[in-house]
């Protein structure tokens, strides 16, 4: 009888011991602690999204308030009026930045990986001096090269051409710095395996090395498209013609410089920043997935 | 000869084919405006006449007669040695701590979000806190709590401006970073976990020690190179906060100085050479940095 009970009461207290270890006061401070610098860092988001739904007294309302108090969608329709009274339409930058946007990340992603893998893996001779070329290309201030590149661009008659904006964009020295670093830890033994088994290079690299590397590259996705999607200063040189300009350039424009300077427009402001901001969030939430995902081939023995 | 050629091109021809695109577009748009950058910093250069050589002359003049470069410099050397550790450290302690948490996408993206939406971050969220009347949030609670009695300047007094600016980069700079380790972590081989609990790593610590820290030292390279160079090119920020010209020069950077003449003053010449200067302090600063978490395929 009485072991019995004895028993009983020590298997209630391992089991409130399992539970007390999910809930430890040290993971209950980390959680504060997170969810506060989190809601912290999330500031700008927040108040963007209420913004953008703010009626005109609200927006002018200083110290500014967070949360939205009487919702409208008037700074939308300010902002359609806005750009209607333009002679260009609105989806045409609409399509001029998802346009070259696209084909930049794309091809930046692409040749930055297959540069990595030869550097990496097949090290030609040179590949080191060409590390050393690219690091110091990354530390190179990029305003004194403005105006060579310009001179490189005009006299390959791009100017007005949205090649401008890609060709300048695909070899960054960032991207293939970043690819570069994760193809390092590609174990050899994989290729060496695959080499065997009669894979070609190009086989390898495209059935092997991305998949692999999936975390690496979504990573770079992310930071491309970031910076390509809000870039207006490549526009603002390279592009002259009003239907050839993108977004960002666009919104710049109506904004009348620095954003918020023209007070008769600041609905429509706040609302293009909003639309702005809306692909570079659905594009974060697709990626983070991949830049998350536990890599399953990592399991094999390397 | 001829066979001797063939035979090079056939051992690493694959490998040169891999990198062939990105070497064509990265000599024509990256690696010749520098050179010609490089060669700039040598002369009296105003975009409208022709260069002429003057050899050191550029240089001479920053380190002897401009006593704005000096104080931007100076600026730039204190910005980047607290920003550069902190936002690094920071960054990497962050991507750690929410690998691990249940929900760990939204807190993945709300981390993030200072650097997608950086202008709104910059502009809006900072003058609420640091706004120089007293209904800045940061004025407002020191005169409540009775620690001030008139509200500070904070982006007008020249001792505040630097420190300002400082919090705000810490806050809006974690995000490359962050997203880098956080790839990183995905990165590592999950048989080194294994391994290391077969030979007694107990806790989460030991575990960060032993296994991941020096696993993950192509991404640790990566993130203290940018860090390097975001602190060491500081200037967005400096401007929006201080203005530029800042009182005082208290905000003033290399990069802003740099600014100044290649778009404001037109002395392109000037402009390269402060350049040139910026990039050596980086270069060397990151070979210093390589040396200490070279990884073995080196």
């Amino acid at each position: 009888m009485n072991t019995s009970i004895d028993i009983k009461t020590r298997s209630i207290g391992k089991i409130s011991l399992k539970k007390i270890k999910k809930i430890t006061p040290g993971w209950l401070l980390l959680y504060t602690f997170m969810v506060l610098l989190v809601g912290f860092t999330a500031l700008p988001l927040i108040y963007m999204i209420s913004t953008a739904f703010k009626p005109i007294d609200e927006l002018f309302l200083f110290p500014p308030r967070y949360f939205v108090k009487r919702p409208t969608l008037q700074n939308f329709y300010d902002l359609v009026i806005t750009l209607g009274s333009s002679t260009v339409p609105f989806l045409r930058y609409v399509f001029n930045s998802i346009y070259t946007t696209a084909i930049t990340v794309f091809l930046t992603v692409i040749v930055s990986s297959l540069g990595a893998y030869g550097l990496v893996k097949h090290k030609p001779p040179g590949s080191k001096v060409l590390f050393k070329f690219i690091i110091a290309a990354l530390m190179f201030s990029p305003h004194v090269c403005q105006i060579p590149r310009y001179m490189v661009v005009n006299s390959m008659g791009l100017i007005n051409s949205h090649w401008a904006l890609i060709v300048t964009n695909i070899a960054v020295a960032y991207n293939f710095f970043l690819m570069k670093q994760f193809t390092e830890q590609f174990p050899n033994e994989l290729l060496e395996a695959a080499r065997i088994d009669g894979a070609n290079e190009w086989r390898t690299f495209w059935k092997i090395v991305m998949p692999a590397l999936t975390p690496a590259w979504s990573t770079l996705v992310v930071f491309s498209f970031i910076s390509n999607w809000n870039d207006y200063f490549t526009t603002l040189i390279y592009i002259t013609s009003q239907a050839q300009k993108t977004l960002p350039l666009a919104l710049h424009t109506i904004a009348g410089g620095a954003a918020g300077t023209s007070i008769g427009r600041a609905g429509a402001v706040a609302a293009s920043t909003f639309l702005m901001t809306v692909p570079t969030v659905i594009i974060f939430t697709a990626m983070q997935g991949k830049v998350m995902e536990t890599m399953t081939h990592s399991g094999i023995k390397g | 000869m001829g066979k001797s050629i063939s035979i090079f091109f056939k051992k690493h021809g694959t490998g040169y084919l891999f990198m062939l695109p990105f070497l064509i577009l990265f000599t024509i748009f990256i690696i010749v405006p520098v050179f010609v950058a490089l060669g700039t910093s040598f002369t009296n250069y105003n975009m409208l006449q022709t260069a002429q050589w003057i050899g050191l002359n550029n240089y001479k003049l920053l380190f002897l007669d401009d006593r704005i470069f000096l104080t931007a410099l100076a600026n730039t050397l204190v910005f980047a040695c607290i920003t550069g550790p902190i936002g690094y450290i920071m960054s990497f302690a962050s991507a750690w701590v929410i690998n691990q948490l249940k929900l760990r996408r939204a807190f993945a993206l709300a981390f993030y979000a200072p650097s997608i939406t950086s202008s709104i971050a910059m502009t809006v969220v900072w003058l609420y806190f640091f706004s120089s009347d007293r209904y800045g949030l940061i004025n407002n609670v020191l005169i409540n709590l009775g620690l001030i009695d008139s509200p500070i300047l904070w982006n007008k007094d020249p001792n505040y401006i630097m420190p300002v600016i400082i919090i705000i980069s810490v806050w809006m700079s974690m995000g490359t970073g962050f997203l880098v380790f956080l790839a990183g972590l995905q990165n590592i081989n999950r048989v080194y976990y294994e391994a290391a609990a077969i030979d007694g790593v107990k806790n989460k610590f030991q575990e960060l020690y032993y296994v991941t820290l020096p696993q993950m030292k192509p991404q640790l390279l990566f993130g203290a190179i940018n860090s390097i160079v975001s602190s060491f090119s500081v200037f967005d920020i400096a401007v929006s906060v201080a203005g530029m010209p800042s009182p005082n020069y208290a905000g003033h950077t290399i990069v802003a100085h740099l600014y100044d003449y290649a778009f404001i003053r037109f002395q392109m010449g000037y402009a390269s050479a402060i350049a040139m200067v910026l990039f050596l302090m980086t270069y060397i600063l990151g070979q210093v940095v390589m040396k200490m978490l070279l990884t073995k395929e080196e």
